[in-house]
C-alpha cells in the first residue's frame, strides 16, 4: 500500500538520499514528496515540528524523523529483507560509531563549497583528512561492514553525489586523494537502490552554484 | 572472563550515563580515569583514535566510543530474561527514543553550553531564548509521564539525565537559569525524581568538584579566542 508510507523529501539532499536508498533497500513502497523549502508545506511543519526540516518518514500516519533514526527505524520494520545492520552487537555498535562520524564529520563539505582562499583550502584539508580516515576504516573491505552493503555505506554514500561540486568549487581530485574510497563509492552505484536514490552529479552541482549565490546576496 | 572497563573523566555526564547503565543491567565494572592536566591517555588516543574523547568502553578486547552507541551496545549485548531494558522493543518507540536523544545532546545540551559561553549581552539573552525553546519541546514530552520511558527509567532519561545533576552546575557556572519549576513544571519534577534513584544517584560526582570545573573551563576560554558557536 503505497499511501501507507510518504517520504517528505528534497531532491539534492544527502540526508533524504539515505532514506530513499534504505526504502529501496527494502522493496518498500512509498510516496516521495518533494518539499520546497522556500515554503515549506503545512504537513512537513505538521510532521517535523521540531526541526522543520526534511526528510521525515510519515509511517501509517506517524512521522520519523533524522536521517539514521529512520534508516535504522526502516531496518527494523521491514527486518527480512536486505539487513542494513548487522546482528552482532559489537558489530552493530561500530556500524553505529562510523555512521555518526559521518554525520559528525562530513558535513565539512559545506564549508569546502561556501568558503574561499585560505578558509577553502583549511576546509578542505580537514574535509580530505575526514575522507582518509573512512578509507582506512574501510580498508580492503568491499562495504565498511564487510560483503554485504549496509548502515555505513547508506550513511555516506550519498555525498558521493555531492563529490564533483566539491572537486570543482575546490580545485582537487577526490579520487585521487581517496581512491579507494572512490572506488567504493562506484561499487554502492551499482546498486539499484543507490542509483535510483542520488541525483545527477551535475545536476547537484548546478544547484548548489544557484544556492551559492543566493547565500552570497544575503 | 576480563573486566568491562569504561574510561572516563570525572566530571563527564556523557561518562555518567554509561556507569548507570551498566548498574541497571547489574554488571560489574572498573573505571579509569583521564588526568586532563596530563594531556590525553596513551589508552584513550590508542581506543578512540577518531575522535579522542570519553567516554571509551573497553569489554574484553573489543573497543565501544560514543555515548549513546555504548548505551545501544549496552543494552543489545546484555538483554532478555530479567537484565533490565533501555531501549522499548516496538520500532516507533525506539525511533521516538533515539531521536529525542540525539535532540536532548545536540540542542538541549549544546544550546545551554553554548549560552553559557556567550559573554556578550545580547548574543547571551539569544542563546538563552533558544536553549528555552529547546528545553519546551523536552517538557512537552516528558508532560503526563514519570519517566521518559514510562513507568521505570529507560534510554532517553539517561541520556538527559544530565539535566537531573550538571544543568544546575552550569547555570551557576555561566550566570543564566534555565530549568525555572514554573515554566517547565513536568521537567523539574521528572529531575529530581531521576536524581533520587539509587543507582543514578551513587554515580552522580560531587556537585561543588563540577562547579568548580565548569566554572574554570568557562574562564579558560573566556581569556583564549572568543566563542565560536
Amino acid at each position: 500500500m503505497a499511501e501507507e508510507v510518504m517520504l517528505l523529501d528534497f531532491w539534492p539532499s544527502p540526508f533524504g538520499m539515505r532514506v530513499r536508498i534504505a526504502l529501496r533497500e527494502k522493496g518498500v513502497d512509498f510516496d516521495l514528496r518533494e518539499e520546497d523549502l522556500s515554503n515549506k508545506s503545512p504537513l512537513l511543519l505538521e510532521m517535523n515540528p521540531v526541526h522543520k526540516q526534511i526528510p521525515v518518514l510519515v509511517h501509517s500516519g506517524k512521522p520519523v524523523s533524522e536521517s539514521l533514526v529512520m534508516v535504522q527505524y526502516i531496518d527494523e520494520t521491514w527486518g527480512g529483507r536486505s539487513p542494513l545492520l548487522p546482528s552482532d552487537p559489537y558489530e552493530r555498535a561500530r556500524a553505529r560509531f562510523w555512521a555518526d562520524y559521518v554525520d559528525k564529520k562530513v558535513r565539512l563539505g559545506r564549508m569546502v563549497w561556501l568558503s574561499t582562499g585560505e578558509a577553502q583550502e583549511a576546509a578542505k584539508e580537514e574535509y580530505i583528512e575526514c575522507l582518509k580516515v573512512l578509507e582506512g576504516e574501510l580498508g580492503d573491505k568491499a562495504y565498511f561492514g564487510g560483503e554485504r552493503f549496509g548502515y555505513v555505506d547508506v550513511s555516506l554514500i550519498p555525498f558521493y553525489s555531492w563529490f564533483y561540486s566539491l572537486e570543482e568549487s575546490a580545485n582537487f581530485s577526490i579520487a585521487e586523494e581517496c581512491p579507494k574510497l572512490v572506488a567504493w563509492a562506484e561499487r554502492c552505484m551499482q546498486r539499484e537502490s543507490v542509483a535510483k536514490s542520488l541525483p545527477d552529479q551535475y545536476k547537484v552541482h548546478n544547484f548548489l552554484l544557484e544556492l551559492k549565490k543566493k547565500l552570497q546576496a544575503q | 572472563m576480563a573486566k568491562l572497563k569504561i574510561i572516563v573523566s570525572p566530571t563527564s555526564f556523557f561518562c555518567t550515563r554509561i556507569e548507570w547503565a551498566l548498574k541497571l543491567k547489574g554488571l560489574e565494572y572498573e573505571l579509569t580515569f583521564e588526568d586532563w592536566s596530563k594531556g590525553k591517555s596513551e589508552l584513550l588516543l590508542r581506543s578512540n583514535p577518531a575522535h579522542k574523547k570519553v567516554p571509551v568502553l573497553l569489554d574484553d578486547g573489543v573497543v565501544i566510543a560514543e555515548s549513546k552507541v555504548i548505551l545501544e551496545y549496552i543494552d543489545e549485548k546484555w538483554k532478555g530474561g530479567d537484565l533490565y531494558p533501555l531501549l522499548p522493543q516496538d520500532p516507533y518507540e525506539r525511533a521516538q527514543a533515539r531521536f529525542w536523544a540525539q535532540f536532548a545532546d545536540d540542542k538541549c545540551f549544546i544550546g545551554t553550553w553554548g549560552a553559557c559561553r556567550a559573554e556578550d549581552a545580547q548574543e547571551k539573552e539569544k542563546a538563552v531564548e533558544a536553549a528555552l525553546e529547546s528545553f519546551t519541546f523536552l517538557e512537552k514530552q516528558i508532560k503526563g509521564k514519570k519517566f521518559f520511558a514510562g513507568d521505570k527509567i529507560g534510554y532517553l532519561d539517561l541520556v538527559a539525565g544530565w539535566i537531573s545533576h550538571w544543568l544546575g552546575v552550569l547555570e551557576e557556572a555561566g550566570g543564566l537559569k534555565i530549568l525555572d519549576a514554573e515554566r517547565f513544571p513536568s521537567l523539574h519534577e521528572w529531575a529530581q525524581n531521576f536524581a533520587e534513584i539509587p543507582p543514578i544517584k551513587e554515580c552522580l560526582p560531587p556537585r561543588d568538584m563540577l562547579v568548580n570545573y565548569w566554572t574554570a573551563l568557562l574562564s579558560r576560554l573566556r581569556s583564549s579566542a572568543p566563542s565560536k558557536l
